[in-house]
């Protein structure tokens, strides 16, 4: 593509008088994006959680050996080296195969988590907050009782109750969660919900779910999805906690936390075994928090005309 | 005939804060109205009370014969519609003009809301190149005119306008003002508009009434205050006022 070409697409993009839908849509994203990568290190947070999504789309083809499958003979404790890039667990299961599946199990704790979380917590908060009254006291109530709990403590009771697992788990996480999720969509419901954008479409003769859900919901988004990015290196490691005390992921799954779990009975002789998933968890927690920061400052509704 | 506004001993409480305090008035069909008073005379909060954003403890609001409930219908918001003072607070910041003009036209269920929308922004004065802009990309004037278009796209009979122009340079200002003003020749609208300026309400108004502190001070026809018939003191102050400060020496 030529010089030309480039420059008139960005012109496009960033033109003051978009001709369609489409187009004011896409200029928007494109002014978001211009942000984003201004920040070399939020570029680098994308590109690290990028690779964790590539390595668990190719599992199959990147890892050399079985992740539950290993050679008790032959292979038990063995160092980092040309075969086991990673070196070996006690069973002779490679840990490199091993990290590369349970890159899977990271991304489907993490997805499953946001997914169930953010949606409760942005309903709870914006209704509460738009509603006002008996309604937010209530609601608010609920959230902070739930944030009353520590963390993990709540999810390990409930993994408890529900019995062990990486669903479970996910369930306990999402849980305990929520909850400042509530707090920050409520916190920005109250900023807008008086004013006078917000009246003129309650003028119009709009239901208030339908303001709620058209109009306030989207600016809370942003701030939500800033929030949620920051809180995944985290969501990580309560997963890897559970799953360190035995609580989240059973064996044989290849799972992060109950990898250094397993690894901790050789740690003084054999640190690869718990040290490799622990770099793993270290890398992939650091990605979300850069690509988090780097979100804030590309989409935070109080930084520019955005 | 039946007024278009009605309005008769108005109370609105705000915790304890008596804002109005038995207000009455009456607008005809196809009159234009004003209100004039300080910031805190109750012009603004008169009007937010007839469209159900003010609290109303006593007295009685009837539009076009219809006395009104505690609750506004559909049906009112199509009668009734206001143009907030605001123009850079007034549009949703993350939506295009055309959103912003689709919303009423999908609430009311509108079939033909491309001809529409289309249509009222001719109307205001803006071409197609405004259409799919986000409100930041508008100058004051202009995110007045989207605001205009968007109260007369439900096609009301009644226009409620809180210091439409005090935001404005004075240049816009007469823009939107002819802009409003032709807009009511045209479509043969009611307008109640509110402003601290005796010039434009002058200019734009036929009758109008004096407000202080959430009261009725007196009503008078516009050309009672081009030649000073006004009988009370507190409006001579205001007349004053408007002449701005005079030099002495």
């Amino acid at each position: 593509m030529s010089a030309g070409a480039v420059q008139s697409r960005r012109d496009w993009l960033l033109s003051e008088r978009p001709a369609s839908r489409v187009q004011a849509r896409l200029g928007r994203a494109y002014v978001a994006w211009r942000r984003f990568t201004a920040n070399r290190l939020a570029f680098v947070g994308l590109l690290i959680i990028l690779a964790l999504v590539v390595v668990a789309a190719l599992a199959d083809v990147l890892a050399p050996y079985s992740p539950t499958i290993g050679d008790l003979k032959n292979a038990r404790l063995m160092a980092p080296g040309a075969a086991h890039w990673f070196g070996t667990d006690d069973l002779g299961r490679d840990i490199y195969s091993r990290i590369v599946y349970g890159s899977r199990w990271t991304l489907y704790v993490v997805i499953l988590v946001a997914i169930i979380a953010a949606p409760i917590g942005l309903l709870v908060g914006t209704v509460a907050g738009y509603a006002g009254g008996w309604t937010d006291a209530i609601l608010m109530r609920i959230t902070d009782i739930f944030l009353a709990f520590p963390k993990l403590v709540l999810a390990l009771a409930f993994v408890a109750a529900l019995g062990p697992g990486i669903e479970n788990a996910v369930i306990a996480i999402a849980i305990t969660s929520w909850p400042p999720y509530a707090r920050i969509a409520r916190a920005e419901t109250l900023t807008v919900r008086n004013s006078d954008y917000i009246k003129a479409v309650q003028l119009m003769g709009a239901s208030p779910f339908r303001i709620v859900l058209r109009h306030i919901m989207p600016l809370c988004i942003s701030s939500l999805i800033i929030r949620v990015t920051l809180d995944m290196a985290g969501i990580i490691l309560t997963a890897a906690g559970l799953g360190f005390l035995g609580l989240g992921a059973q064996p044989p799954l290849p799972e992060w936390g109950a990898m250094i779990a397993s690894g901790r009975r050789f740690i003084l002789d054999q640190w690869w075994v718990a040290g490799a998933p622990g770099a793993a968890i270290l890398i992939v927690s650091l990605g979300f928090n850069l690509l988090g920061d780097g979100l804030r400052d590309a989409l935070d509704p109080r930084s520019g005309d955005q | 005939m039946t007024s278009a506004i009605s309005v008769d001993r108005l109370e609105v409480i705000f915790d304890r804060f008596r804002a109005l305090k038995g207000v009455s008035l009456d607008v005809e069909p196809g009159e234009s109205f004003g209100l004039v008073g300080e910031s805190g005379s109750g012009k603004s909060t008169l009007l937010r009370a007839i469209v159900g954003l003010a609290p109303v403890a006593s007295g009685s609001i009837a539009v076009n014969g219809k006395t009104l409930g505690p609750r506004r219908d559909k049906a009112f918001y199509r009668e009734v519609q206001m143009v907030f003072q605001d123009p850079y607070g007034s549009l949703h910041p993350r939506q295009t003009v055309d959103r912003l003009l689709q919303e009423p036209l999908a609430i009311h269920g509108f079939a033909d809301s491309e001809k529409r929308i289309e249509r009222a922004l001719d109307e205001v004065g803006l071409g197609k190149g405004f259409r799919f802009r986000y409100a930041h990309q508008l100058s004051g004037g202009q995110r007045q005119r989207v605001a205009i278009a968007r109260a007369l796209i439900l096609e009301p009979s009644i226009l409620l306008l809180d210091e439409p122009t005090s935001a404005l340079d004075a240049s816009v200002q007469a823009e939107v003002l002819n802009l409003l003003e032709e807009v009511r020749r045209r479509r043969k609208l009611t307008f109640l508009m509110v402003s601290h300026d005796l010039a434009i309400i002058t200019h734009m108004c036929g009758r109008l009434m004096v407000m202080q502190g959430g009261e009725a001070v007196e009503n008078l026809a516009a050309n009672d205050l081009v030649e000073r018939r006004v009988t009370k003191d507190y409006t001579r102050n205001l007349l004053k006022a408007s002449e701005g400060f005079v030099r002495t020496t």
